[in-house]
């Protein structure tokens, strides 16, 4: 307690979300003193997410989660839909998997349980606390700055979110440009268990997670997404940043307009809405990975740009990359070795764990993604609801002649040379996911 | 339903001065003037008869797209006092 007084600990981690605090109980659990500063009034307050953790991962940090924690349901179907001007086409899988499964979560209640746990674990919890600097003696991070105090500590984790203004002081991030990010904003809506049940087929504290593509993010990086939760709904979409500005469009307008949809409509009527959101997501990819550590510090989570965009994962992520920070500073702590030569454990666990493997499989993706976002979020996606619509209407035109006219259409609108560069771009993404 | 209705869905504790300081006088050459667009919750307004930005800045979520959108980079952007801004219940 000694060193406490002295405002010196062992570890300091700045931000109480998944990442700090999978960091800072891995720390405590190995004996060593840790201090978890949280600049809201408790974890989870400033958090927003889509709305699904992952069992597997999270029992790695909590083991018992699922009898103990406050979840809302269990993801048992996953469905992708294609949003047209007023038409839709849906697929859906469906199974219930205990082993591998994800639970919808409200942050609010299940950050902030985590930070409970971890506190029962020794993890000291400063909150409504903001670290305005970094403290830096001899290019070594030795510290944080609040309003009030500075704290010295032998290492300092930030796990400072995506906005992560600590990375930028000691510049260890890029500038994040409009395109690194998308702006997601969200709805939380309110309805009867039972409603849900119904109108989402599921039983009891059955969940399901949508997919929303195109609609009013047509042409444009961006997803909307419907979670179901105890008795509310999430709805909600993330767009890249860029081009809501490129396009000079209002990010809740677009949510209105995905909320309108003749599909989406029915599935939130009459819903009572509980509390709007907003908040960015890091979308930069294996390229806009900051540098991970240095003397004294380490970074985990989105401020580290830790999400897989196209998996949906990022609090997962976030956990595991945490741990591995946490037991990089165990290792450290033993040794009493805080160089960046010894933290650089951490990056290189990172490494070699499947957070890393995963997002250097898709470092092209956000290229290639902007570059043909017309084609892959706009025309495609326009062609399948087309096929379908054309499909299944009875019109007593002869069949032949409709599949004629649909891929006479489908190449002319779609000049030939964009259709080549489309299969390129398709062609060289598979083969950096596949190969190499 | 107006925005102004749902950002009367979330909680705020006011912070006494602004977290979101832009420099307003580069904000008089801005031609996009995009944080009056792009901001989820309407925090900035383009006084045209006065040439000036206001900044809501109680209604701010604190999610940092006026940041990294402003073509000007001048907002100089703060995390509110500990304890104030916006408090996310069911995030």
């Amino acid at each position: 307690m000694n060193e406490i007084r002295n405002n010196k600990t062992e570890v300091i981690v700045v931000g109480g979300g998944p990442a700090g605090i999978s960091c800072a109980v891995t720390i405590a659990r190995a004996g060593h003193e840790v201090i978890l500063i949280e600049r809201g009034s408790f974890s989870g307050s400033k958090n927003v997410f889509g709305g699904a953790i992952y069992a597997q991962p999270t029992r790695e940090i909590f083991p018992n989660f699922e009898k103990e924690a406050p979840i809302e349901r269990l993801n048992v179907e996953h469905k992708f839909a294609i949003l047209g001007e007023d038409d839709s086409t849906v697929i859906s899988y469906r199974h219930k998997d205990l082993r591998n499964t994800g639970y919808s979560v409200i942050r609010g209640k299940f950050d902030r349980w985590m930070a409970e746990e971890a506190k029962k674990e020794g993890v000291i919890i400063a909150e409504e606390t903001v670290v305005r600097e970094l403290i830096i003696e001899n290019e070594k991070v030795v510290g944080v700055k609040t309003e009030l105090e500075e704290y010295y500590a032998d290492i300092v984790v930030l796990a400072d979110g995506v906005n992560s203004l600590l990375a930028k002081q000691i510049g260890f991030r890029e500038t994040i440009e409009p395109k690194d990010v998308a702006l997601s904003v969200k709805e939380v809506i309110k309805l009867d268990r039972e409603k849900i049940n119904e109108r989402f087929n599921l039983n009891d504290d059955e969940g399901c997670i949508y997919e929303l593509f195109g609609g009013p993010m047509k042409g444009m990086l961006g997803l909307g997404f419907l979670y179901t939760n105890k008795d509310s709904v999430s709805i909600g979409l993330g767009v890249g940043l860029d081009a809501l500005c490129d396009k000079n469009l209002k990010p809740y307008e677009l949510l209105d307009k995905l909320k309108e949809h003749p599909s989406i409509s029915p599935l939130i009527k009459d819903g009572e809405l509980l509390e709007y959101s907003a908040h960015l997501i890091p979308e930069g990819g294996y390229k806009k990975i900051p540098t991970l550590s240095g003397a004294g510090v380490m970074i985990a989570g989105d401020a580290a740009m830790l999400v897989n965009n196209l998996h949906w994962e990022g609090t997962n992520l976030a956990m595991i990359s945490g741990k591995l920070a946490g037991e990089t500073a165990v290792t450290a702590l033993a040794k009493c070795d805080f160089s960046e030569k010894m933290l650089a454990k951490y990056p290189e666990a990172l490494e070699k764990s499947f957070v890393m493997k995963d997002l250097r499989t898709y470092r092209n993706l956000m290229d290639e993604a902007h570059n043909r976002n017309d084609s892959f979020m706009g025309y495609y996606l326009e062609q399948v609801n087309g096929f379908f619509n054309m499909f299944t209407t009875v019109d007593s035109i002869p069949k032949r002649r409709k599949f004629r006219r649909f891929i006479f259409d489908f190449v002319r609108k779609r000049n030939i040379i964009e259709l080549f560069k489309d299969a390129i771009s398709a062609f060289k993404l598979f083969w950096s996911i596949l190969i190499k | 339903m107006t925005l102004d209705d749902k950002l009367f869905t979330v909680k705020y504790k006011p912070d006494s001065e602004s977290h979101l300081k832009p420099d307003f006088e580069k904000c008089k050459t801005c031609t996009s003037k995009i944080c009056t667009v792009i901001c989820p919750a309407k925090v900035y307004e383009w006084e045209e008869n006065e040439q000036k930005l206001t900044v809501n800045f109680e209604n701010c979520l604190e999610c940092g797209a006026c940041r990294i959108a402003c073509e000007k980079n001048c907002i100089d952007w703060e995390y509110p006092h500990g304890n104030k801004g916006v408090t996310f219940r069911n995030g």
